[in-house]
């Protein structure tokens, strides 16, 4: 289970542009540490971040290693119509977390 | 030339025995006192004033949903601990304390482990495990700007100055106590980073550096590697009695938790 944070608002008018954020917990381990038992710990990487707003894909993010642990990610689109914002997440065996926020255009 | 040693050795437990006695004054604590906060760069500040993407809340969020989830034997925190009826606002700032049923000196991860034990029937969390960080960490969090104030008193007057002692003991293979960098020379750069005072009030928080939350426990472990002196185990008398001492040491202070620290 992976704790998911989102920040985005509730009602927009036509035409504005609207901040998102999210937030979502995970290790970003780069397979290149090693424990304190000298074994290497394993890679375990989020390489997708995919958003769709009303069906269509807004934002779209490949991640790295490099990135630190609980990755954040603001940026913004533009309020068309009344629909689901969904926020997905999807890590190197495929396993993946969603979270979906519902926006009213007025 | 014997009577002269004796007379020397005499001299020596004599001043030996002043150093001990002087350790008993006032402890020439750090004034004004400063949060850690306070020695943090910008940004990093900034991260822990936004209450979105301060990545404690994480760990409080999942803290907030346990507290309010039922366990397996059937009562979840709040049903015990509402606004109108034992409410935790402002209690955090109070730990350590003793536990007036067993005597010991807990804290607030003790009180946790203890509300499960005897009121839930369920077994103590392992320290340091996600759980018991977020429930931790969300009971801490209802007290934040509360500032901090503890008992040391009676039992715990005991336990203070175990903690004092430990704090101010040189150890490890630097041989070095915590009151040589955090009451002598806060504020001084130690390599590229700046002492702070040592103060416990983000706590649990999160370390970039552990890119998780951590109890202050998990610090003082960090404290003593870096001295390399033998870290204690979690929950130890010893960190506890730190902790007590810390949080007499920081009175006054506001709780911060989730602190966002390097």
């Amino acid at each position: 289970m992976a704790t998911i944070r989102i920040a985005a608002p509730d009602t927009a008018s036509a035409g504005e542009v609207i901040e998102l954020k999210a937030l979502i917990q995970h290790p970003m381990e780069t397979g290149y540490r090693s424990g304190p038992d000298g074994k290497r710990i394993e890679r375990d990487i989020i390489e997708k971040f995919e958003v769709t707003y009303d069906g269509e894909t807004v934002f779209e993010a490949d991640l790295q290693p490099g990135i630190a642990a609980n990755p954040i990610f603001t940026f913004y689109t533009r309020a068309t119509a009344s629909g689901p914002i969904v926020f997905k997440w999807t890590d190197q065996d495929g396993e993946s977390w969603s979270e979906t926020h519902d926006l009213t255009v007025e | 030339m014997k009577a002269g040693l004796a007379l020397l050795s005499a001299f020596c437990l004599t001043a030996c025995g002043d150093v001990v006695a002087d350790t008993k004054s006032p402890p020439a604590q750090p004034q004004p006192l400063q949060s850690g906060y306070e020695f943090l760069q910008p940004q990093t500040q900034a991260l822990q004033d936004d209450d979105f993407a301060n990545p404690g809340f994480l760990w409080i969020d999942r803290g907030e949903a346990l507290f309010s989830t039922a366990t397996a034997s059937g009562s979840a925190c709040s049903e015990c601990h509402t606004d109108a009826s034992l409410p935790l606002a402002g209690a955090a700032a109070h730990y350590p304390k003793i536990d007036a049923e067993s005597g010991d000196l807990i804290n607030l991860e003790g009180r946790i482990n203890l509300c499960r034990t005897r009121h839930q029937n369920e077994a103590a969390f392992e320290y340091e495990s996600d759980e018991l960080l977020s429930l931790t960490a969300y009971v801490a969090y209802l007290s934040r700007g509360t500032p901090i104030s503890v008992d040391i008193e009676g039992a715990a007057a005991d336990w203070y100055a175990r903690g004092r002692d430990y704090f101010e003991t040189r150890r490890g293979q630097f041989n070095l106590s915590c009151t040589q960098c955090h009451d002598d020379n806060w504020g001084k750069k130690l390599r590229g980073d700046t002492i702070s005072q040592g103060h416990g009030t983000g706590f649990p928080a999160y370390r970039l550096e552990w890119q998780s939350l951590g109890s202050l426990h998990r610090r003082l472990r960090d404290c003593d590697a870096g001295v390399r002196a033998e870290p204690r185990p979690y929950g130890s008398d010893d960190y506890l009695a730190v902790e007590l001492y810390l949080a007499k040491r920081a009175e006054g202070l506001e709780i911060e938790t989730p602190g966002v620290r390097r």
